[in-house]
């Protein structure tokens, strides 16, 4: 045990020594949560939309009065037939249509319940999302508005419609995105180069010559960036609820459990590749390569999974990520529990006992 | 003019630590200057100004004719130098190291191709020319990069411990090289931890913490330090300095 | 000395190839190391000391023969030579971004132990770089490195001590200091095994194995070996050593002669030459010959020779 905590304090030491490394560690999730969280929503300001109003009343007035009184939509124009609406997408100049049912005010005053439709241009999902929900926003806002007094019994009813992209990604979908990249860098690239680095520096040499026992060894190198992980990760979730506004919908608790497989999933991952590398450079290459790349392309976080051709659907499986961000989706946007994600976390688990123990195996007692 | 170096008050600083303290010294054309000292004397940062690749604090030299402040991209072109620890691609061929640094220094395809022949046949390399640099013994590998550091024909060669670990007949068989190039000339800067190599040199000097505590023949330096050998000598010296090694 | 016959080390027809029989490292190589004995490698770059050192340290398998370290075998009981052993492999190894206290007391807890427990034995090399103890061991120079390096070997009081090339590319000042040090924990029961291309160091050690290409030349004590030289040997001066040594390596008469500092040393092949022959035929009026009694560096040149 003692030799476990001098192991421990000895890799913060040169963890807290390395002033670039640190900064870099801690500020990587910062910049990268602010980055795409501003781009993101500076691309939605000023975005053209269409309307199609078969006959304009007061309300229906009203809630345009609003959507153009806002900063993140201009009317571009009206349409008078549905058969137009192919059209104005094909353009290109708008990005959603707003679509009232007929006689919308009088169905609201009648029925209580009167319909509207946003039909998005998906082709960049996120964004469509995005424009989509400011779109309800606003209309809900409008809503309060025109019956403070009488709240529930009338109700406009908003339907989206993705166009081009119908299975279209869940909202802020960047923010489990980011999670995934960000986790997966730091544990798995950090533990990797941490090891690889005694083998380089020579005091590998040392500690094999030592009583010092291999697991010791391993979960010494794993425990500091376990717990650097998991602050990155608390900031990370801070930053998209309080700066970003992304909602957690589901369980914080399950939340931060199936992080924290992720996380040992990813440092076993960073043991693997320790174990098959001899210098920093590779290890480094392996990670960003391996790592970064299929994080960025095949997790389903900037592409659509579903779009892609079947041999890369399949290899999207031995991604890590893509289960992570999976998971991730379904509890902060979708508010699901257990029961939705319980499978891509068995997955999850299932490769984690798989690195590890590889790496166990591969782990040499002697200098090659 | 007969100077190969001229050493005029060169001092480099790093921060408050006074690496280099104004040294003054000069080396003959055609001579064996052994530069030994300590580690951490400062031997090492000195021959870094001299070759040009480290920019002194204040003071000035003269190398190969030209003034170290103002030319010493004019220096570099007419050295040569060997560093213990790295001279030679290991991952090239014999032959596609000389045409290398042939290449670097600027000679002709013809040039290269004359002189690497001379060169392979001087080291009885012949047989083993297309064989990667790494697969050589040290001894033939420090050999060898020294002829290459001599491939452009300069009139200095500043040599950085070349025989480190070097088996006991090859290190002599590398002293027979640097005495060929002497006689034919050359002006060879040496350094080294042997001190039986400080006695093959023909005018040696000591720094100690920054300064040249002593420079003189290996016989007259004996004499005055009533030591039986350069490795009293140094002993003697080195024992005394305040920022060593030990 | 506490120096008896029960063997520290033995090697038995060790030897080991690199890429696949490409290079050979080791060719069956045996000696024995008693205990409590300062016991030398002395050969150059290149020879095989590492590899053999590593071998006996546990951290490298020989392709045949076998090693054992206080009785217990170099592969199948490693955990229990790894116990034993202090190692200093040939590089720094030490951590540089921890302080000197740092790596000593990392190296104590990973040996099981505490710097005041065997305090005793580092006292005499620990009282030199303590002042500096708060200091990172990057930033310290060779000389104070090696004895941190040496520190962190003995803290754990092993019972074989295995040094790789511990004086390389420092310097001679440090490198006296550094053996004085060794014979002073021989005196203390440790069983030393060190390597060395100087040969200079030979004379230091009680036995020391020559070794060159993988191959041991011989094993003895130094002043045997000198004894066992077999030639006569002559030291030569003069005005012009490069010349003198041009002229005598082209006379029928000599078998080896070769620069030694300020004097050429020379091997006939005929025993019964006598000076005047020498100066005879080398026509210098500064030349002067005598009969010396030949270095550790002669012999190990007349061993490669042969």
């Amino acid at each position: 045990m003692k030799q476990f905590i001098i192991f421990v304090k000895k890799e913060f030491y040169h963890i807290l020594r390395d002033p670039k490394t640190l900064i870099i560690i801690i500020g990587l999730p910062i910049i990268q949560i602010l980055t795409f969280g501003f781009a993101l929503t500076n691309e939605v300001k000023n975005s053209k939309i269409a309307i199609l109003n078969p006959t304009i009343d007061e309300t229906t007035t009203k809630i345009v009065d609003r959507l153009e009184a806002s900063r993140f939509f201009e009317i571009e124009k009206s349409i008078n037939s549905p058969n137009d609406l192919d059209a104005a997408f094909k353009s290109g100049k708008i990005r959603m249509a707003v679509v009232f049912q007929n006689n919308f005010q009088s169905n609201l005053l009648h029925n209580k319940k009167a319909d509207i439709q946003l039909i998005t241009d998906a082709s960049d999902p996120n964004i469509a999302t995005m424009v989509s929900n400011y779109a309800t926003a606003i209309i809900n806002d409008a809503q309060t508005e025109l019956n403070p007094n009488y709240q529930m019994p009338y109700q406009i009813n908003i339907a989206t419609r993705l166009f081009y992209n119908p299975q279209q990604i869940g909202a802020y979908s960047f923010v489990p995105g980011i999670m995934a990249m960000v986790l997966l860098l730091i544990s798995t690239m950090m533990t990797s180069l941490a090891i690889v680095r005694e083998k380089e520096l020579g005091s590998m040499e040392l500690l094999l010559a030592s009583p010092m026992k291999p697991l010791v060894l391993i979960l010494s190198k794993v425990v500091p960036y376990l717990i650097i992980s998991l602050f990155n990760w608390l900031m990370i979730v801070i930053l998209s609820v309080w700066l970003m506004e992304v909602p957690i919908n589901g369980s914080f608790l399950l939340l931060f459990l199936v992080s924290l497989v992720f996380i040992v999933a990813s440092l076993a991952l960073g043991l693997f590749i320790s174990s098959i590398t001899d210098s920093q450079q590779v290890a480094m290459m392996i990670s960003l390569m391996g790592m970064l790349l299929p994080t960025l392309i095949l997790s389903g976080f900037m592409f659509p999974i579903e779009n892609m051709p079947l041999p890369l659907q399949v290899v999207s499986n031995i991604v890590p990520s893509k289960w992570y961000y999976s998971i991730v989706k379904d509890i902060m946007i979708k508010g699901l529990g257990i029961n939705a994600i319980w499978k891509e976390t068995l997955v999850l688990v299932g490769m984690t006992l798989f690195f590890i123990a590889v790496s166990l195996k591969k782990f040499k007692i002697r200098i090659s | 003019m007969n100077l190969a170096i001229e050493v005029n008050e060169l001092t480099k600083k790093f921060g408050d630590f006074v690496a280099v303290d104004h040294i003054s010294f000069s080396v003959k054309k055609g001579e064996i200057f052994g530069f030994l000292g300590a580690n951490g004397a400062g031997k090492t940062t000195a021959m870094k100004m001299l070759i040009g690749i480290s920019i002194p604090t204040s003071g000035n030299a003269t190398v190969a004719g030209f003034d170290l402040n103002r030319y010493p991209d004019k220096i570099k072109q007419n050295i040569g130098y060997m560093s213990q620890k790295f001279s030679l691609y290991e991952d090239l061929n014999i032959i596609e190291n000389i045409r290398f640094y042939g290449g670097i220094y600027g000679l002709s395809r013809k040039e290269i191709a004359e002189k690497s022949e001379k060169l392979l046949e001087k080291l009885d390399l012949q047989s083993v020319s297309k064989s990667l640099v790494s697969s050589l013994p040290l001894g033939w590998k420090q050999k060898l990069s020294f002829s290459i550091a001599m491939i452009h024909e300069p009139s200095i060669i500043f040599l950085d411990e070349p025989t480190g670990g070097v088996d006991p007949i090859t290190r002599r068989q590398f002293w027979d090289l640097i005495y060929e190039a002497s006689e034919n000339g050359t002006t060879v800067f040496v350094t080294t931890h042997y001190m039986d190599e400080a006695e093959y040199c023909e005018r040696v000097s000591i720094m100690v913490d920054g300064k040249i505590a002593a420079l003189n023949t290996p016989k007259q330096l004996k004499q005055d330090f009533k030591a039986a050998s350069m490795d009293e000598v140094f002993y003697q010296l080195a024992r005394g300095a305040k920022r060593s090694d030990h | 000395m506490v120096m008896s016959d029960f063997k520290a080390i033995e090697v038995k027809n060790i030897s080991k190839n690199y890429d696949k029989g490409k290079i050979v490292a080791l060719d069956n190589i045996s000696f024995d190391v008693k205990k409590g004995e300062l016991f030398g490698l002395v050969g150059p770059d290149g020879a095989g000391k590492t590899t053999l050192l590593r071998i006996i340290a546990t951290l490298l398998l020989q392709d045949s023969g076998e090693a054992k370290l206080d009785n217990f075998d170099c592969v199948a009981d490693f955990k229990a030579i790894r116990q034993r052993i202090g190692y200093m492999p040939g590089r720094f190894s030490l951590y540089q971004d921890l302080t000197i206290e740092e790596n000593l007391n990392f190296f104590a807890t990973i040996f099981n132990t505490t710097i005041e427990e065997n305090y005793h034995l580092i006292k005499d090399i620990y009282v030199q770089i303590e002042p500096f103890k708060h200091r990172r061991a990057g930033k310290l120079s060779g000389g104070m490195k090696q004895k941190l390096a040496l520190c962190c070997a003995l803290i754990h009081k092993p019972s074989v001590l295995i040094l790789d090339e511990p004086t390389t590319g420092v310097d001679p000042v440090s490198r006296k200091e550094f053996w004085d040090m060794l014979g002073r924990l021989q005196h203390d029961g440790i069983t030393i095994i060190v390597s060395t291309p100087y040969m200079d160091e030979a004379n230091l050690c009680d036995r020391i194995a020559f070794i060159h290409h993988g191959k041991l030349l011989t094993i003895n004590t130094p002043q045997n070996i000198i004894d066992s030289f077999g030639n006569v040997l002559w030291s030569i001066s003069g005005d012009n050593l490069f010349s003198l040594m041009t002229k005598l390596r082209a006379w029928q008469n000599t078998k080896s002669c070769f620069s030694f500092g300020e004097n050429l040393h020379f091997v006939s092949i005929n025993a019964q030459i006598t000076p005047q022959d020498i100066m005879h035929y080398l026509k210098d009026d500064s030349v002067q010959v005598s009969k010396i009694v030949p270095s550790i560096e002669d012999c190990f040149m007349s061993f490669m020779q042969n």
